[in-house]
């Protein structure tokens, strides 16, 4: 037993759990699945006074598809994604970021909104809601609030969310209409590793067989997933091709601020960055003309 | 309430209770608390797997669980594996293990076979490369992973185990 002594809590209902975050404040963290809280709090990196157990609070458990979008609650466990047969082909986007992320046993317990809330750099969830360009819903003290993507994430482990903010809810909108194409691929240096860098894209095709929409999120390359929207511009209006794809990558390793660590030296994480862009766009460009 | 509470758990079908701070973590727990010391504790941050466990029926890492986290869930171990509390004989993966030398040390065997266990359960007949996949958030540091893919493989080609669960 590792963890510093805590006060653990085990609210049933969400309203009961954000009146114990305004009750304890900074001095409380919120436990989703704990895959990512339990090692920082062995490590002691993390020593919460209070621990607010969202796993009884069942109004998170939802998931369903409203329209052309996917609606998960934010407890759904990573293994509940990975198991909806019917994603694969519709998004596989979704499911490969999904699979990539640790073991059987982690994906087991993990959970949507843990992920993007706890904004690992190296982490698979926030590249598909940045690539989807989703939203996430947050309910604090003042009521509930809508956060787009683009907005969620600030710096390494640190989102837009208040302390006294709980994330309910992810709502990913589905390709629908032009052929899409979707994939998500990474680098590590072993099955389940955070990833040295990993690419989530998604590319839609005009009747012409040109590109009308690019998104290229990145991970494990910068302080927080990035968009690379000059590439994803420089996509647009061409016809997916290696000529220019290889374009889109080199302009995408220009937006990216790698930081080197022992698995990767930045310039390693930038040419590796590079070849998953190409690769990523490979399969999404394939997949889009069989769709 | 850092303080010591009660806290009860239904582990191989049968039902506990014993007293520990909500920071204990399950692997703790149960060995300590509750004397199932089958359950192995490697790193204790979730990167080797010896410590896996299942709960209703899927793996979790008990080092990464707080035990007052696993009340009103049912806790599988490596002591529920083989039928009737061994008196019967292993069970199909702790024979096929102990037949191929699955094992040397042991001390990662727990994990591996609770991990095992939960990829036969929903996938019955894998191939070797999905077996490796699978057992890939499982560490050994001596056996070698040959053998224990191997033993996986050889109990997937058994006839339906009788498993206990």
């Amino acid at each position: 037993m590792k963890p510093a002594p805590f006060s653990y809590f085990a609210p049933r209902s969400l309203h009961e759990a954000v009146g114990l975050l305004v009750e304890h404040g900074d001095a409380a963290k919120v436990l989703a699945g704990g895959q990512s809280l339990v090692p920082m709090m062995a490590f002691r990196l993390a020593m919460p006074d209070v621990l607010v157990d969202l796993g009884g609070v069942g109004e998170l458990e939802h998931s369903r598809v409203e329209g052309d979008t996917l609606v998960l609650g934010a407890m759904t466990r990573h293994r509940a994604v990975q198991d909806m047969g019917w994603l694969r082909t519709r998004c596989p986007l979704i499911v490969e970021g999904v699979e990539l992320i640790g073991h059987p046993a982690i994906r087991n317990r993990g959970t949507v909104g843990g992920s993007l809330a706890h904004a690992d750099p190296a982490a698979e969830w926030p590249a598909i809601l940045l690539a989807l360009d989703g939203e996430v819903d947050a309910v604090g003290p003042n009521g509930n609030r809508t956060i787009r993507a683009a907005d969620l994430f600030q710096t390494y482990f640190t989102t837009a969310l208040a302390p006294d903010e709980i994330l309910t809810e992810v709502r990913l909108p589905l390709p629908d209409g032009a052929p899409t194409g979707s994939a998500f691929v990474e680098m590590a240096r072993r099955h389940g590793d955070f990833a040295v860098a990993g690419v989530g894209t998604q590319i839609s095709l005009h009747p012409n067989g040109t590109i009308v929409d690019a998104r290229l999120a990145l991970i494990g390359v910068a302080d927080r997933p990035v968009r690379a929207g000059s590439a994803e511009a420089a996509l647009r209006g061409h016809r997916p091709t290696e000529e220019v794809f290889a374009e889109a990558a080199s302009v995408a390793i220009g937006e990216i601020e790698p930081s080197s660590d022992l698995h990767g030296s930045s310039d390693y994480r930038r040419h590796v960055a590079g070849v998953l862009v190409r690769r990523a766009l490979t399969i999404a460009a394939r997949r889009a003309a069989a769709a | 309430m850092t303080g010591a509470v009660d806290i009860t758990l239904l582990v191989n079908g049968k039902t506990y209770t014993g007293r520990a701070e909500p920071r204990v973590t399950l692997a703790d727990f149960l060995r300590d608390e509750l004397r199932l010391t089958g359950t192995h504790l490697g790193c204790e941050h979730g990167a080797c797997g010896a410590c896996t466990v299942l709960m209703d029926g899927r793996t979790v890492r008990s080092c990464l669980l707080f035990a007052v986290q696993a009340q009103g869930h049912d806790l599988a171990t490596v002591e529920g594996l083989a039928p009737a509390g061994g008196a019967e004989g292993l069970h199909p993966l702790q024979e096929a293990f102990h037949r191929m030398h699955a094992l040397q040390c042991g001390f990662c065997t727990p994990g591996f076979l609770m991990s095992a266990y939960e990829l036969l359960q929903s996938n019955p007949r894998p191939t070797e490369e999905e077996v490796r996949t699978w057992l890939s958030g499982n560490l050994c540091r001596c056996t070698g992973y040959q053998n224990i893919v191997e033993a996986v493989l050889a109990a997937a080609a058994e006839p339906e185990p009788e498993a206990h669960q």
